[in-house]
């Protein structure tokens, strides 16, 4: 601060920041990408451990016996479901109740804004069936979840079975003492999401539900089972849930070792950890891993059941059965086991899982990478718009001598400038607005009016506001206020760059990935642009660093990544489909990405495109 | 001290052993204050000689050593105690014979056991056992001290004393009852430990009373009952009136407390036993074993002391001590499946004799369900049966007297065995349940939700419901609302009493009416509050309890609504209900909370704490330095030679260059 109230020294410093500026920039985002790519090297990560005493220092003993009765009774289910050509609740109560539960059954239903093509459906109406096994001298205060889904098809029926053979299991043990809850959920992520709501008596979504008539307490923590094969060969565990939310990672510790324990091969995104890091593909699978980590936290959405439970802060996970063409293969009895082992030692917790990480990213199950480690990637990338920011500030103020400290004000200086700042600024925000809304409200007039169905109205409405937002802001920032001044675009990129900073900063610090991900694209536009570059040239740089096209990389490097790679063509109808699911992400769950990119996003985007078209 | 006590006591029990020895065909008394007070200069006893200890009470020698022998078990050991108990019962045994010689003296204080076994209908067996102590005395009257105790404990009759206590109940129970499986239990209690005390209306300080006996009575049961406090006590004006006898009104005498943290174990159960008059020697406690105890699926042991009617008269109060113990045994867990059931299966043990010192010892097993015996065997069969209305069914009972040697049957050991020949049908819905719920997410508001359950099908009556919850849930008490059948139930009685930060906590006490075959909804909205550091227990993450709210109410009678009775019973009998059989008085308690508090991350106080002052030391330091000082460009300071030319040209008195 010293040097900062000696003029002369402070004159000195600013110069060499804004002489320096841009080889700056260029090293920052050089080492930022450095940075994200080291991470999944693995001298630079942590290997995990169990900080969670209640559950580390003794194993328990596992004794799950009935796998094979377990399957006999997913066939039956399967039987049953197949008679009644959907879930069989009558079947699932009896047999519960045979199994000395408490059971109980909520029936939902829930229309979609628009129909789910992926899925097959828009008037949802379904049944959730759950047994709560009271712990013996425990007050009802604390619960444990396990839950399947009843999926339509002939999946997931080894998955109920095991969850009946389960709760056979634990009502003879007299050890429990926190009552265990077994949800059999219809229609996935909607019956999880009534069956939350319901037993926290929210309603956020506008779901209709019955009131649910039995409850356990407060939920410590939950683990989602999906296994559609009698036996197995891994099992993929999946963290990522809504609005990229992930459970402590203590629950994953406790999955790895009681799969170290038991010696079933399990998998984290898919991908077998390699002992082999020193090699290019060691290093390589590690990448591939955190990549689709970041990918799928980028999203939004849950990618599992369990997915939901992460917003009424339970720790919950979903465990996935994947029977592969491995020659090594695992029985229901193991599975039955390490459930048994976790749900055990969840059974011990004395408090929430609070003691280890909350935001980490994993580039094998048993390494990860904290906050504090990949925060600085970010970091990086945020400091190149301050630096512009601050570039910019010097270069409007070097006639008037103001404290440079005040990079954080996003208020420019009281100049003729304000309101043609402040125009476009209101003018992208409405494109926003109007791209939120308007794809949902208006999918009746498409479809009136062209030979689409109402999913693809509802897509390709979104994408024509999106481009017509292109047109829009500096035709009419022309229309209102005549030319543009030299320092007024300036002052525009300065609030643009502040902005773009604050809200990528915010969101970082929520969902890093996604953060990092609208950062490395978002930041190069930024950075560069200016109403003097060649039009033709600066336009198709900034469409193709908008947030919309960077949504097409993700789809395009996320297949490639599952090793499921796509054409372009085929890449583009994976990317309407996606649009359909973010919407209905937003309107079903709560996701929250789809609103943060059209209402914030895209404006700022659009801000800066506006600089582009300055002159 | 206290060993020296102790061992004056061993002294004066070979005094009376030696004494019992030489003169047992005189007939003895012997003061009873020297015996049982310990407090007694010691030397003044010791020298007490037969002639100098005769007085004109009415109890023979018999019968003070046995009972001082009884009360001088718990004191030494095991050992002791087993020869105690051999003395008593050979004593007992002898007496018949001697007694001959004078007439008993009406016994001032008596003991009655009895088990009570009533299989449920969700498989379970609930076993309720009931200890009652009589004691013909008034505590209260100042002039009559009471110094001489037999059966009634010690502890507690001067606890009683001493905080002029009125009426007494405390319990401690692990684990829920779980009303829609197991209907009504005899003595509801709440999960946690539970306090409630009327003072007598002389006493000047009441909180004082209070806070020194929650301490003394955490010291006599080995429980946390000294975490009581003037947080977590609350006064209720209408739940909890006196059972006993007395015309108490004014609630400021009354004080109500609960601890749904606390857990119960062995530990409690000790010196909870150690208050019968046979301790767990002899009688029905044999049964009491610790280890099948807890291996239950609830366990509830409570003490209620209260005065009562000395005799069917009125003439005089008298105190009465009921000691009882409910368990709930879930045989499917340990019975692979199956749900017969014997007393060795339930407790390892059988039984084999009574207590010596009851008056009355009776088990008695709920066979409402087998009057032909067609759902299940009982063996022994026993012929006694009795029918009873209990809480508003009419019920009967297998009835097997302990007193008598029949009962033992030739293995001189009683073993009820029930063996299960078809499924039980289904249970009577209970009339009143409550659930208890926490709603929302987020760590910054949330709603509590108390579902009131009427499942009578024509009858709506009215229930008290009381809430006590902590300060640091902030009630929103304007968001209180309460529904039945999706409309406003207006509460006939309102009682509240807002909570003061780290003082005292909410009550909340309502009278409602639930319309007949109906759910009522009361909601209240509430804050969580951001706690000091330090008020902060060491497990903060597992979240904190709020206790059971208490819904008390007259329920009308299941007899009422059975029409078959009235086929068996004469017409006469039968037209209008009679008060015992057209409402019951029921207590149902809700489950406890378990709600979360925003909690700092105690980890890394000392990283807060290094970088809060680090960020106030460097950044506010300089911001405001450099936000405050005006800055001016500096004159450079003259050459050397220029200055000391100024030097000479001011003292010349020139001008300065």
């Amino acid at each position: 601060m010293g040097l900062l109230s000696d003029p002369n020294r402070r004159k000195a410093l600013t110069s060499l920041l804004t002489r320096l500026n841009t080889p700056i920039c260029v090293v920052c985002y050089l080492a930022a990408v450095a940075w994200f790519m080291g991470m999944a090297f693995e001298p630079f990560t942590l290997r995990t451990y169990m900080s969670e005493n209640a559950m580390g220092s003794t194993m328990v003993e596992e004794r799950f016996p009935s796998g094979e009765r377990a399957l006999a009774t997913a066939r039956e289910f399967a039987a049953q479901k197949k008679k009644v050509g959907g879930m069989p609740v009558d079947w699932l109560v009896k047999t519960m109740q045979a199994r000395g539960l408490e059971v109980f059954t909520q029936s939902f239903s829930r229309t979609l804004p628009f129909p789910d093509e992926s899925k097959e459906r828009f008037m949802v109406r379904g049944t959730n069936v759950y047994g709560i096994l009271r712990a013996p001298r425990a007050p009802r205060t604390e619960s444990l979840v396990l839950s399947a889904p009843c999926s339509p098809g002939n999946s997931n029926n080894q998955a109920v079975g095991l969850l009946l053979g389960l709760a056979q299991y634990f009502r003879s043990q007299i050890y429990w003492a926190k009552d265990i809850i077994f949800l059999v959920n219809e229609h996935d992520l909607i019956g999880m999401q009534a069956w939350l709501e319901g037993y926290h008596h929210t309603n956020i979504t506008g779901m209709s539900f019955t009131p649910l008539q039995g409850r356990a307490g407060s939920i410590q923590a939950a683990l989602s089972l999906e296994l559609s094969s009698d036996v197995i060969t891994s099992l993929d565990l999946v963290l990522e849930g809504l609005n990229g939310q992930l459970p402590n990672l203590d629950l994953a510790n406790l999955f790895n070792a009681f799969c170290q324990k038991l010696g079933v091969l399990c998998t984290i995104q898919g991908k077998l950890q390699r002992n082999d890091w020193d090699t290019t593909e060691g290093y390589t699978v590690a990448a591939q891993t955190m990549m689709l980590m970041v990918l799928k936290q980028a999203s939004g959405r849950p990618w599992g059941d369990h997915g939901l439970f992460l917003r009424y802060h339970i720790e919950a996970a979903t465990i996935r059965g994947i029977n592969s063409f491995r020659h090594y293969k695992t029985d229901a009895t193991t599975l039955g086991r390490l459930l048994e082992g976790m749900f055990r030692k969840l059974n011990n917790l004395l408090e929430r899982l609070h003691q280890s990480y909350f935001f980490y990213l994993m580039p094998s199950l048993s390494r990860f990478v904290s906050i504090g480690y990949y925060m600085p990637a970010f970091g990086l990338l945020a400091a190149i718009l301050l630096l512009r920011a601050l570039d910019l500030w010097v270069q409007i103020g070097s006639p008037a001598p103001i404290t440079q400290d005040g990079v954080g004000e996003a208020e420019p200086p009281s100049s003729p400038g304000v309101l043609s700042v402040l125009t476009p600024i209101a003018i992208s925000h409405l494109t926003g607005v109007a791209l939120y809304t308007l794809p949902i409200l208006s999918q009746d007039m498409a479809v009136e009016h062209f030979p689409v169905s109402e999913t693809e109205a509802v897509v390709l409405t979104a994408i024509a506001i999106y481009t017509a937002g292109l047109a829009l802001p500096h035709n009419t920032h022309r229309l209102i206020s005549g030319e543009g001044t030299e320092q007024g675009w300036r002052l525009l990129k300065l609030a643009a760059l502040l902005y773009l900073a604050v809200l990528l900063g915010c969101t970082a610090l929520i969902n890093f990935s996604l953060g990092f991900i609208l950062a490395v694209t978002l930041v190069p536009a930024a950075a560069c642009v200016t109403p003097h570059m060649p039009k033709s040239l600066g336009a198709l740089a900034m469409v193709l660093l908008s947030p919309g096209c960077a949504i097409f990389y993700c789809i395009f490097l996320f297949q490639d990544l599952q090793e499921t790679p796509v054409t372009l063509p085929e890449c583009s109808v994976l990317f309407l489909s996606v649009i359909s699911q973010g919407i209905l992400d937003h309107t079903l769950y709560g996701s929250l990405v789809y609103p943060l990119l059209a209402l914030f996003v895209y404006p700022c985007w659009l801000l800066l495109w506006n600089v582009l078209f300055w002159k | 001290m206290a060993a020296l006590k102790l061992r004056w006591g061993a002294v004066f029990i070979l005094i009376f052993v030696s004494l019992f020895l030489t003169c047992k065909c005189d007939n003895v008394e012997n003061s009873n204050e020297s015996v049982r007070d310990k407090d007694v200069d010691p030397s003044a006893s010791q020298a007490a000689s037969p002639g100098e200890t005769r007085h004109g009470e009415e109890s023979s020698t018999e019968e003070v050593q046995a009972e001082k022998q009884q009360w001088h078990t718990t004191e030494f050991g095991i050992n002791d105690a087993l020869e105690a108990d051999k003395a008593d019962s050979k004593t007992l045994n002898d007496s018949p014979g001697d007694s001959k010689s004078f007439t008993p003296p009406p016994a001032k204080d008596h003991f009655q056991e009895e088990l009570v076994i009533r299989p449920l209908h969700s498989g379970d067996i609930y076993a309720s056992f009931q200890f009652g102590i009589q004691l013909d005395t008034d505590f209260e009257q100042e002039e009559k001290k009471v110094s001489h105790y037999r059966l009634f404990p010690k502890s507690l009759g001067q606890v009683l004393s001493k905080f002029s206590v009125q009426e007494l109940h405390i319990s401690f129970t692990q684990g829920y009852w779980r009303t829609m499986q197991w209907g009504q239990p005899f003595i509801p209690a709440p999960p946690g430990a539970e306090l409630w005390v009327w003072f007598h209306n002389t006493v000047l300080n009441v909180d004082e009373n209070w806070k020194e006996l929650t301490n003394v009575l955490s010291g006599i049961f080995c429980a946390s009952l000294n975490f009581i406090d003037s947080t977590n006590t609350v006064q209720p004006t209408a739940s909890f009136k006196p059972l006993g006898l007395g015309n108490a009104t004014d609630h400021r005498f009354l004080r109500y407390a609960t601890l749904p943290r606390e857990i119960v174990c062995t530990e409690n159960l000790t010196p909870w036993k150690k208050l019968l008059p046979c301790g767990s020697k002899a009688g029905l406690a044999v049964l009491m074993k610790s280890e099948k105890l807890f291996h239950s699926s609830f366990h509830s042991q409570a003490v209620h002391i209260r005065p009562v009617c000395k005799d069917w008269q009125c003439s005089g109060t008298a105190w009465e001590l009921r000691q009882t113990l409910g368990v709930v045994f879930d045989l499917y867990t340990s019975g692979q499946g199956k749900k017969d059931w014997s007393l060795f299966k339930m407790f390892s043990r059988t039984l084999t004799e009574a207590c010596p010192l009851a008056s009355s010892s009776k088990v008695y097993v709920d066979v409402t369900d087998n009057p032909e015996s067609e759902l299940f065997d009982l063996s022994p069969a026993t012929p006694v049966l009795n029918t009873a209305v209990v809480l508003g069914d009419r019920r009967t009972y297998a009835v097997y007297d302990l007193t008598k040697a029949v009962t033992f049957g030739q293995l001189r050991s009683l073993n009820l065995l029930m063996r299960w020949k078809g499924e039980s049908g289904d249970m009577l819905r209970p009339l009143l349940h409550a659930e208890r719920y926490v709603a929302g997410f987020g760590l910054q508001t949330g709603e509590i939700h108390t579902l009131i359950y009427n499942n009578h099908p024509y009858r709506a009556f009215p229930v008290l419901l009381l809430e006590s919850v902590p300060w640091y849930l902030r009630l929103y008490i304007h968001t209180l609302t309460i529904t039945s059948k999706s409309r406003e139930n207006k509460p006939s009685y309102i009682h509240y009493q807002p909570s003061k930060d780290r003082l005292r906590p909410h009550l909340l006490e309502m009278l409602v009416q639930l319309p007949p075959h109906s759910v009522t909804e009361v909601t209240v909205q509430f804050e969580r509050a951001l706690l000091k550091w330090t008020e902060y227990p060491p497990d903060p993450n597992h979240g904190f309890y709020v206790g059971s709210s208490v819904i008390s109410a007259l329920v009308p009678s299941v007899v009422a609504m059975d029409i078959n009775s009235t086929l068996e019973r004469p017409l006469f009998s039968s037209f209008f209900h009679t008060k015992e059989e057209s409402s019951y008085f029921v207590r149902v308690y809700t489950e406890p909370l378990l709600v979360n508090l925003p909690t700092p991350d105690f980890s890394m106080p000392y990283n807060v704490i290094c970088l809060t002052c680090t960020v106030v030391a460097v950044a506010y330091g300089s911001f405001y330095n450099l936000l405050t000082r005006t800055f001016q460009v500096e004159e450079p300071s003259p050459p050397l030679a220029k200055r000391l030319a100024n030097i000479i040209r001011r003292i010349r008195g020139v001008p300065p260059l």
